[in-house]
């Protein structure tokens, strides 16, 4: 009992991560069809921008890497998105590709490929215990931002003026321009949101490492892609549960599998995606009105 | 010129035109030091790649990001094959005996590798080939994380993230271009086939060519089989140029330098395949030049690690910016005035 309940808060806790990322993916997929690799970059750059702010008081940090993101995520819109927007979907995802190598290697040469030691808020290392169940703090914490930031964002999309122009032009992009909405502005609020979020999982996940290295954000940015499509592309929701359900496979793959095969683990999640993918090719959560038309 | 040979000259002058042109820069490049040919070879394997990706991702018009998986797979199973069993009863001694005493010519080994590729992209292909965009392409990267990971781990085969080595040296500038010039002309014949010209019809609309009765499903497969087995090509000569294998060698890193030397060219032709991989491969060795450091008035200017990537990133990015469907915008290059047809 106490097994399942610490592979469910794993769980839970992965998936979450997962499901931040895949939701800033798809913030912006939704919009402009861009499956933005660079997230990665975002979520490193969030969290080398603690870097910065070495002697301050927690969240003036957590804060000032939030305000770096917004504006690394509004400057590749604004100078490598924006003139390749109408391309199609191929040249949008090579030119997402560029901007993350760029990104990359731009740390590289500013601080070196060496991974840095960064500690932050050690406490949250600590667990809970409850009984015999041990839950380190980092899990409830992560848990319960998600759920908070996920009803936040929510309640954004579905109340604010800018999240119902948000959500006019995920599901007709050319539509919603005929009716008033600006395509940079609601595109602007997109990449800003996302970053937001590649912010917030960024010291989630600094917290857990504790280190900082410039190819840190690619699992997390390759999770939240593969989450995004299998959950069902443009789809927030499906996004978000996508992320859920493939931090859910890997977690009880990490605790089911037998010892020998444990280093395989990522190809049996990746068997996993690849048949979800062959029996629906839609996504997991995408309702019939969503359906390409010809 | 008969107007018979002339009509030939035509059909085939987007392939003669490009081999004739590579031909003459390899040839100038045989001159240079042993470094320019160097460089060489190894564009000419890239080109080999990214031709063999172009068969399928040109004509199909669905990305994939699987490929390396299919360089890999038959880099390794060339290795396998054609290094000496001397070398592996001390280097491999964990292999399984039937592949431990197996020793067999250089080209068997290439013909087994790609025929090995092939065989896996047709297995994995047949369910995948149903889906179309960006579900095709994570279905193709699934095959590739699946190959990455078993092959990273498998320590008796491939000696997991440490190198495979001992692999014959058998590729020089001259089977490099013999190779590329094999792959661009398969690319060819397939794309002025009358399956590559329905898989062709079927990416500019796959519910007008479904209806005039072109069969989707089965084009794409034997696209993707044919571009496996040559980028598989591609894998075989890499390995038996460097020596070594190691699975890092055919991950994101390949996979993205590919595709992106693809739609830089242009997708959608030959000339944009050859043009993207020549024009990337420039541009990277000229930086790879500046790291390394070079002199100017007895001064040595180095420039810091990290330099190439971020300017090839940026090269890139101005490209894709100023000319959104690659330098060639998916054309080939026009016949010459002499060979067109008499106007009338």
């Amino acid at each position: 009992m106490n097994l399942v309940i610490q592979i469910i808060i794993d769980a839970l806790s992965v998936g979450s991560l997962y499901a931040m990322s895949a939701l800033g993916i798809g913030l912006i997929f939704g919009i402009m069809r861009l499956m933005n690799f660079a997230h990665g970059e975002f979520i490193m750059i969030g969290a080398y921008s603690l870097l910065l702010t070495a002697a301050q008081w927690a969240p003036v940090r957590v804060l000032v890497s939030v305000m770096v993101v917004i504006a690394v995520a509004l400057a590749t819109e604004r100078i490598a998105f924006r003139p390749v927007r109408r391309a199609n979907p191929t040249t949008l995802l090579i030119t997402s590709f560029a901007v993350s190598f760029f990104l990359q290697y731009l740390f590289v040469l500013l601080l070196g490929a060496r991974p840095i030691g960064i500690d932050i808020l050690p406490s949250l290392g600590e667990p809970f215990t409850v009984g015999a169940v041990r839950i380190p703090r980092l899990h409830v914490v992560t848990i319960g931002l998600t759920a908070v930031l996920l009803a936040a964002i929510a309640l954004f999309l579905k109340r604010t003026h800018f999240g119902i122009e948000m959500r006019a032009a995920a599901i007709n992009f050319r539509m919603a321009r005929l009716l008033g909405v600006r395509a940079n502005r609601v595109i602007a609020v997109a990449f800003a949101l996302s970053g937001f979020l590649a912010a917030v999982i960024s010291m989630l996940y600094v917290v857990q490492t504790g280190t900082l290295s410039p190819t840190m954000g690619l699992q997390l940015a390759l999770f939240g892609f593969i989450a995004t499509i299998i959950g069902g592309m443009g789809s927030l929701v499906g996004a978000v549960l996508g992320g859920m359900f493939v931090g859910a496979v890997s977690v009880l793959l990490q605790s089911t599998l037998p010892v020998e095969l444990r280093p395989y683990r990522d190809a049996f999640v990746f068997a996993v995606v690849f048949f979800v993918i062959l029996a629906r090719p839609q996504g997991l959560f995408r309702g019939a009105e969503a359906r390409e038309r010809v | 010129m008969s107007g018979r040979s002339t009509a030939l000259m035509r059909h085939f002058w987007p392939f003669l035109s490009l081999a004739v042109l590579l031909v003459v820069i390899v040839a100038l490049g045989s001159l240079g030091s042993p470094i320019v040919q160097r460089v060489m070879t190894e564009a000419l394997i890239r080109l080999v790649m990214v031709v063999g990706l172009y068969i399928f991702v040109g004509s199909s018009g669905i990305l994939s990001f699987g490929h390396a998986a299919f360089m890999m797979l038959a880099a390794y199973g060339s290795g396998w094959l054609a290094t000496p069993a001397k070398t592996k009863r001390v280097l491999m001694s964990d292999m399984p005996s039937f592949l431990g005493q197996a020793e067999i010519a250089p080209p068997f080994g290439v013909i087994c590798g790609m025929a090995w590729a092939a065989f896996i992209a047709l297995i994995v292909g047949y369910p995948l080939m149903r889906l179309s965009g960006i579900a095709a392409a994570i279905g193709t990267f699934s095959v590739l994380a699946i190959v990455y990971v078993v092959y990273s781990n498998w320590e008796a085969m491939t000696g997991g993230t440490s190198s495979m080595i001992g692999l014959p040296v058998y590729v020089d500038l001259w089977t490099a271009l013999g190779c590329a010039i094999g792959a661009m002309a398969v690319a060819f014949l397939f794309q002025t086939s009358k399956l590559g010209l329905a898989l062709r019809a079927s990416r500019e609309d796959e519910v007008a060519a479904k209806a005039i009765g072109v069969n989707v499903h089965l084009a794409r497969l034997i696209a993707f089989v044919i571009s496996a087995a040559i980028v598989g090509l591609g894998g075989i000569m890499q390995g038996h140029f460097l020596g070594t294998l190691n699975v890092f060698q055919f991950y994101l890193g390949i996979t993205f330098l590919t595709i992106a030397m693809l739609v830089i060219g242009g997708a959608g032709s030959l000339a944009g395949a050859v043009l993207g991989t020549f024009v990337v491969s420039v541009a990277a060795e000229l930086l790879r030049q500046i790291e390394n450091g070079f002199e100017i008035a007895g001064l040595l200017i180095q420039a810091p690690p990290g330099l190439r990537e971020v300017g090839l990133a940026f090269v890139m990015l101005a490209i894709l910016i100023f000319r959104p469907h690659g330098l060639t915008a998916g054309r080939e290059l026009p016949v010459p005035r002499l060979l067109r047809r008499a106007p009338g």
